[in-house]
């Protein structure tokens, strides 16, 4: 039988790698989108019926597809890998079940892949690629969080944090709004509606758009969800600022929220006015994953200092568990 | 075990009749032969375009095989014609027709060669063999767009690769599209009879061996959209069709 422990700095630092893979991979599937490049290669698994078609690098399109698939095969194995090493390693069961799971996710997202090639890009699939991807990516995110030196040591017998537990309950919040803002925006992106209001900051020069179809409403939802994480951002920043005894996590966590959301909004705007370019439509998509990992890093982070469960850890002694919060969260759970 | 056993035999069983009975080549079912009269008569005409623009440089930067295939710039093929006239104009017989007609045993082409297709608009009859080839010494992949028929989208990854597909049911216009190079469009009617043109840089077209009648025919244009007129003709008789284009106002 293997010898499990606790913190591990190779394996959390392999997680971290995961996760800012997964980053890159989203990146690259925005590219794909933002270039039209999704059907510039046509078959699925293979490439043109071999694993690397002939000049696909000077080729930008197939460059492209091909290129996210290739990352996404690394993704892939680097996830396995992880998958293993946690799972020989981890001494808590939900971490290592966090890891197979994660495994599972990134298969199924090849599949979704695949599919939405061979059945021409339909925009139910598409969507579900696109989310499936943010899930995937939350998902190393915890389990890079979760592998920490910091996680497995954050005052541990201590009482919670002050102004940990209303934190916790804004950047929840946060968290899941950012979240249905991706899906909104994949549903927009993925069914052509990323220029169905042409102006930006206005809305048909008004506030209101003057008319309403499917794609005006995708978009103007859109808009109006940016809103609604802006807002969130700032509710949660100020309560961040607000806690204490909570070490430098929250704050490094709330300037890099405040810096994304502004950066968000602002390649959200040059999409729309230069005409869907490329470039900030691409960024726009990493912004925004990057964004929502941030905020589950903020939630989980001032859940962990409002008191939230402990597993048992490295030395194989049960850590007591303090009285629960009031806000108590049941996602994530103990040994 | 033996259930599980007598499931996978009947899977597999049920595999290879399909491999067996599916293995032929598509084959659509070919229009009755010759079933309807074989006409004497000719639709000419040509198509004129006023005040329009015309065809622009295409940027084929996105692969750099395809720039050393142009000596000039490449243009695009929506305008072609000379001044104040309009060729890759689909002109074809929309109604009036009776009976079934033979189709033609010749496969229609379409060839990717300098990273355009070739021929930018044509005409193929239902059940007409159409061979699909790459001339170009790069990778393109052929994506139809129906809306009747079955969308396809397949690669082509060396030179003079090919491949054959038959459409079953009249459609116009099909685009074809290569993702690889986002300029390269082919616009193909589908028609169940052979009475189609395509029309030249100078604007004109001819559709032969018409049969006497009175027919509404069309005039298609890709950006220009479409003009219809009535056309009456009898045996060894010409009519002439004229169809003028102008771009959309405002």
């Amino acid at each position: 039988m293997s010898e499990r422990s606790g913190y591990q700095a190779g394996r959390h630092r392999f997680a971290v790698l995961v996760a800012c893979c997964v980053v890159v991979l989203i990146s690259a599937g925005a590219l794909v989108t933002s270039t039209e490049s999704g059907l510039s290669v046509p078959d699925w698994p293979l490439s043109y019926g071999s694993l690397n078609p002939p000049n696909w690098w000077t080729i930008s399109t197939v460059r492209a597809e091909h290129g996210h698939r290739l990352i996404a095969g690394t993704v892939a194995m680097l996830t396995v890998l992880l998958a293993v090493w946690t799972g020989v390693k981890e001494e808590r069961r939900w971490v290592r079940t966090l890891a197979w799971s994660a495994v599972a996710v990134v298969l199924a997202q090849a599949l979704l892949g695949g599919l939405t090639v061979l059945f021409f890009l339909p925009t139910a699939i598409s969507v579900s690629h696109a989310a499936l991807a943010e899930i995937f990516l939350c998902m190393t995110v915890t389990l890079a969080l979760v592998t920490s030196r910091w996680w497995h040591e954050a005052r541990r017998g201590a009482p919670a944090a002050t102004g940990a537990g209303p934190l916790f309950r804004a950047a929840r919040v946060t968290a899941v709004l950012v979240f249905a803002q991706i899906l909104v925006g994949a549903v927009m992106r993925h069914s052509g509606a990323g220029l169905a209001i042409p102006d930006f900051p206005l809305v048909f020069g008004g506030l209101v758009p003057p008319r309403f179809d499917f794609g005006i409403a995708v978009h103007y939802g859109h808009r109006l969800g940016a809103l609604a994480v802006a807002i969130a951002i700032v509710l949660t920043v100020i309560r961040a600022r607000r806690v204490r005894d909570g070490g430098s996590g929250p704050r490094r966590l709330w300037i890099a929220m405040a810096v994304l959301v502004a950066v968000q909004i602002a390649l959200g705007g040059a999409v729309v006015l230069t005409g869907k370019d490329a470039l900030p439509n691409t960024a726009h998509v990493a912004t925004g994953a990057t964004l929502l990992a941030t905020s589950l890093l903020m939630a989980l982070t001032s859940w962990r200092l409002a008191g939230g469960r402990r597993e048992r850890v490295s030395v194989g002694a049960a850590v007591p568990r303090r009285a629960r919060p009031a806000a108590q969260p049941d996602g994530v759970g103990g040994a | 075990m033996k259930k599980y056993g007598f499931v996978m035999f009947s899977l597999l069983a049920v595999g290879l009749l399909g491999v067996a009975c599916g293995g032929a080549p598509e084959e659509t079912p070919r229009a009755a032969p010759a079933s309807a009269p074989v006409g004497t008569a000719v639709i000419t005409g040509v198509v004129n375009y006023t005040n329009g623009d015309p065809d622009t440089a295409i940027d084929m930067n996105a692969d750099p095989v395809c720039l050393t295939l142009h000596e000039d710039e490449a243009q695009t093929q929506k305008v072609v014609g000379d001044p104040g006239k309009l060729g890759n104009a689909f002109v074809y017989i929309k109604s009036g027709l009776s009976g079934s007609y033979p189709v033609s045993d010749e496969p229609a082409i379409l060839n990717q060669e300098g990273c355009m297709y070739s021929p930018h608009v044509s005409g193929v009859q239902v059940g007409q063999r159409l061979l699909i080839r790459n001339s170009d010494p790069t990778l393109h992949n052929v994506h139809a767009l129906p809306t009747v028929n079955a969308e396809f989208n397949k690669g082509q990854p060396f030179q003079n690769m090919e491949f054959d597909h038959t459409f079953d049911k009249p459609e116009v216009m099909i685009r074809f599209k290569c993702d690889v190079h986002p300029w390269m469009s082919s616009y193909m009617g589908v028609l169940d009879h052979p009475f189609f043109a395509v029309s030249a840089a100078d604007g004109s077209y001819s559709i032969d061996k018409v049969p006497a009648g009175t027919y509404t025919v069309e005039a298609w244009h890709e950006t220009l959209g479409t003009k219809t007129m009535e056309v009456t003709v009898g045996d060894n008789a010409v009519a002439a069709a004229n169809f003028d284009f102008a771009p959309a106002s405002g």
